[in-house]
């Protein structure tokens, strides 16, 4: 295989990323990241963008089940802790011990997951929930 | 303790209230009033998870948590009490006490009109509030501190601020 050949076959995997995971959260949060991995990585259609706004708890629960029953995802990445959307997840996750929640999300943390391909999915969310996690660094003023 | 909002949001503990109202007004501790967490262990630890380690969260049902109202309102911690309808909220008033409410977020249901961006009612919620009102509460509905708040009268009309 050439050089070529191998640069095809990566990139003919990047651009058939099938869906991975979620990401939901507050206002534009999902779509801001999921431009974001695109932009950097071309991978962005590993990632399904849920907005929830205005939508009641049970609401953004049932939009969320739908969105996982019909990819057949098993990852949900969230924005907040305390969030709608990480409320809603933990509910349906209740149970599914194949299933990951990873709140707090980041763009490193996603970067990380689109990446992952070798590792199932719940298995590259864990892993990138923990570079997310190293990825904030605060500079200056003495830091 | 004092309790610095009385708040009806069918999300209960979600961002704006850990974070759009507790950061400014430095909150250490939620009150959450409703029958079906009260009675559920694995609902009170869902909302647990919610919270940042340094805040505290009560749980009571409708029936209990006016006998508690007394202990939130002393001592030198500042709260937000939650409700997640109007119907238990107007339990509180009617128990005396509640002076203020602050309608943060009633989302599409059976029977309700949307009224703001972020509050739908059912006409008995809308005589409920009147109600509440008539009794000398203050209503306003306001999502976040940021947002103008939205006089009871505007609320009904649905006139957005």
């Amino acid at each position: 295989m050439t050089t070529s050949d191998v640069a095809a076959a990566a990139l003919q995997r990047a651009g058939a990323s099938a869906p991975r995971a979620i990401v939901a959260g507050h206002g534009e949060f999902a779509a801001g990241l999921i431009s974001a991995v695109q932009a950097i990585t071309g991978r962005g259609g590993a990632l399904i963008p849920v907005a929830i706004r205005d939508l009641c708890v049970q609401d953004i629960e049932t939009l969320l089940r739908e969105r996982m029953v019909a990819t057949g995802v098993r990852v949900i990445f969230t924005d907040l802790q305390a969030g709608s959307c990480t409320m809603a997840a933990r509910r349906i996750l209740h149970g599914m011990d194949d299933a990951v929640l990873v709140a707090g999300a980041n763009l490193p943390t996603l970067l990380d997951f689109v990446f992952a391909e070798e590792r199932t999915a719940p298995e590259a969310a864990r892993h990138a929930a923990e570079r997310g996690r190293n990825a904030i660094t605060a500079h200056g003023a003495g830091a | 303790m004092t309790l610095l909002l009385y708040r009806i949001d069918d999300r209960l503990i979600h961002g704006q209230v850990v974070v759009g109202w507790g950061q400014p007004l430095d909150i250490t501790f939620i009150v959450l009033v409703s029958d079906e967490v009260a009675g559920s262990d694995w609902e009170q630890e869902l909302y647990r998870m919610a919270v940042p380690p340094e805040m505290s969260i009560y749980f009571h049902s409708a029936a209990d948590a006016l006998a508690a109202l007394p202990r939130y309102r002393s001592g030198t911690g500042r709260g937000i009490l939650v409700t997640g309808d109007i119907a238990t909220m107007r339990a509180l008033v009617d128990g005396g006490g509640v002076d203020v409410v602050n309608v943060g977020g009633i989302h599409s249901g059976d029977g309700r009109v949307q009224r703001l961006r972020y509050v739908f009612l059912s006409p008995a919620e809308e005589r409920a509030l009147r109600d509440m009102a008539a009794r000398g509460v203050k209503i306003t509905a306001q999502d976040v501190p940021g947002s103008r708040p939205v006089s009871l009268d505007d609320l009904i009309a649905g006139i957005e601020p």
